[in-house]
């Protein structure tokens, strides 16, 4: 086992070295000269020299590939064009709220969709199969964006039930701990402020996680229904097993593996989905941030939200190739 | 698959059907069966067949269409439907109400779906095509050409989808052609592994050491005999791909990096109807919202169909 995740991680180091040289030469991809591409055309002479002393502009194409690479090593994302702003520590204060957003729409999305698919399986060709199964193409269907506005109009202005701009009403205050509104709220005490963040995620949270939740209970449904046509299930019903034991102790773990695959490359769908979902609701993260970056042409963040958001998915499909060897004991033993 | 048996049996029993059809006749009467596969080939059809008419039959200026007298109306025949109005005093000048700017949206919608159609099925062009190409191509190959090719597919897979044709848009700059582009290059690695996993277990047929050995070249080998063998599968995936792909081009086109204004698009007119939200102007939003909603789901039940269709695996299971 152990050599196979040697032999992932190696493998895994080529892909690394390509986001990373990519993202590095989106800015000199930009017409014109990358100082200015990443200063803005106002900038001053002195300021344009400061810059390529520090990424090293003067230096030969790999030479600056190193230097960044070596500055980015040292936490140093460079700063914004407009404001000045250091981009590590904005994306250190505005990641949290997108975590919280994504972790949420991905924890709804598993806990819903796998007894869906089970049950869907179980019963298959029952109402429910047909209800649940349409609702997931439905799911897959409806772009983010179309189900966020939807959502937005009908239950946030129509009905009025619940907020949809931003992460908190501005006369609640609350303590940052974390960053993640809900966690700091329940750290702090703070139970207003709790039910206030939980009301502002329900939108933006069921909007992210609706493609999720239809492609888990898909999937799980398809990994289940091939485990019960196994001779083995057949063998535990024949035995005498209970449907019930067959269904949790045969069936079930062996049809969660695919499963498990599905939910980590579910991170990069959400990770994307959280640009058009914050963008709708307003949700001050970091898709927000890079719409905003795109709109006022301020590279340099638009590079760092990059490299972050592919390196985080690059390392997440590594955790779970690896996750998957450990969980079976088939492939840890190939 | 290139044994094309005609159909000269008149059995109707299923198994002595599926003897002497065709793969693709095959296929067709198994998709019919389905009534899922029915409905989204209808919805796919009938997009298909108003976004080429839309564009030849009304000559539509976007630039000058703005006719401030008619500033949201609403969608008339709806409404003049829902209040029972039946005895024809209503007009159905505005079917889907008017947007912000008095424009027509019924006649809007129309040219978004064609704009967006258009703009789906370009980029699963040119990446089934370069897909294609370079996925047979490494996988007949093997070798250095291989690995290369599918290192750097990797580097292109390690990244979201839509968030690599956002950073492409913002570098190439917006419009709906760079859009079209950043939405293919995104989705070439999937036809690439596809097409080399095909390759890869066509190459060692018989039939292709056949081909080797009366003298064939690589490139006809792969055109003749690797790539008729690998159409199933690609056809499958581009036809989930344009449902994609139409979601993502519109993405970028709701992010205002795809088609600029003032020509319609359906993401952007989702984008410029979130102005009008909070004042209950529903129809500026649902229209747009309800025609793409459709449009992928064809997409989705047509490839869902196909798949099952096509796939080896049920065959004469029912």
């Amino acid at each position: 086992m152990s050599q196979y995740i040697f032999r992932r991680i190696i493998e895994a180091i080529p892909v690394v070295l390509g986001v990373s040289i990519l993202v590095f030469l989106m800015v000199h991809l930009i017409p014109g000269d990358p100082a200015v591409a990443l200063l803005g055309e106002r900038a001053t002479d002195e300021n344009i020299d400061a810059l390529r002393e520090r990424w090293g502009l003067n230096e030969p194409l790999h030479e600056q590939y190193l230097i960044w690479v070596g500055n980015i090593m040292q936490g140093d994302l460079g700063n914004s064009r407009r404001g000045n702003l250091d981009i590590s520590r904005e994306l250190r204060n505005r990641f949290p709220a997108t975590i919280e957003l994504s972790l949420t729409a991905l924890t709804i999305a598993t806990l819903l969709g796998i007894p869906i698919g089970i049950f869907s399986a179980v019963k298959r060709n029952s109402w429910f199969d047909t209800g649940s199964m349409l609702g997931a193409l439905l799911g897959v269907s409806i772009p983010i964006f179309v189900l966020g506005l939807l959502l937005m109009f009908f239950v946030g202005v129509e009905l009025g039930w619940l907020p949809f701009i931003s992460r908190l009403d501005s006369n609640i205050s609350l303590e940052r701990v974390t960053g993640l509104h809900t966690v700091d709220a329940i750290i702090t005490g703070n139970w207003d402020a709790f039910v206030n963040a939980v009301s502002h995620l329900i939108l933006p949270a069921i909007t992210l996680m609706t493609i999720s939740l239809a492609v888990i209970a898909r999937i799980t449904r398809s990994a289940m229904l091939e485990v019960l046509n196994q001779d083995y299930i057949r063998t535990a019903r024949a035995k005498g097993l209970q449907e019930r034991k067959v269904i949790r102790t045969h069936a079930l773990r062996n049809a969660l593996l695919p499963v498990v695959t599905i939910i980590g490359l579910q991170l990069g769908t959400l990770l994307s989905g959280a640009v058009l979902t914050e963008t709708i609701f307003a949700w001050p993260g970091i898709g927000k941030w890079l719409f905003d970056s795109i709109q006022a042409r301020d590279y340099p963040i638009v590079q760092s939200v990059t490299l972050l958001v592919a390196m985080i998915y690059v390392f997440v499909n590594l955790a779970v190739d690896i996750l998957y060897t450990v969980i079976d004991p088939r492939v840890r033993n190939a | 698959m290139s044994s094309r048996t005609p159909a000269i049996s008149l059995k109707t029993s299923d198994s002595d059907e599926q003897r002497t059809l065709s793969m693709w006749q095959d296929t067709l009467s198994r998709l019919l069966r389905s009534p899922s596969a029915r409905f989204g080939g209808f919805i796919t059809i009938s997009f298909i067949i108003i976004s080429i008419l839309v564009p030849l039959l009304d000559n539509y200026n976007a630039s000058r269409d703005s006719n401030l007298s008619a500033r949201y109306n609403e969608p008339d025949c709806i409404i003049g439907f829902i209040n029972g109005s039946m005895d024809g005093d209503f007009l159905c000048e505005f079917p889907f109400g008017a947007d912000e700017n008095g424009r027509n949206i019924f006649r809007r919608v129309g040219h978004g779906m064609s704009v967006s159609l258009v703009a789906g099925v370009f980029s699963v062009a040119i990446a089934v095509s370069i897909g294609t190409t370079i996925g047979l191509a490494s996988g007949y190959l093997s070798g250095w050409v291989d690995s290369t090719a599918m290192r750097i597919m990797d580097v292109v897979l390690a990244f979201p989808s839509l968030l690599l044709a956002i950073t492409l848009v913002t570098v190439a700059g917006p419009g709906l052609r760079n859009g079209m582009i950043a939405v293919a290059v995104t989705q070439i690695p999937v036809y690439a592994r596809l097409a080399r996993s095909m390759a890869i277990s066509v190459r060692n047929m018989e039939y292709v050491m056949a081909a080797r050995s009366v003298g064939a070249s690589d490139f006809t080998i792969i055109r003749k005999h690797i790539f008729p063998n690998s159409l199933a599968p690609i056809i499958v995936q581009s036809t989930l791909g344009l449902g994609t792909a139409v979601v993502e081009t519109a993405a970028l086109g709701y992010l205002g990096l795809g088609q600029q204004p003032p020509f319609p698009e359906l993401g952007k007119m989702l984008a410029d109807s979130q102005s009008s939200l909070a004042s209950g102007k529903w129809w500026v939003m649902l229209f747009p919202a309800v025609t793409i909603i459709l449009m992928v789901l064809g997409f989705n039940l047509l490839g869902d169909g196909l798949r099952d269709a096509l796939d080896p695996r049920l065959r004469g299971n029912d």
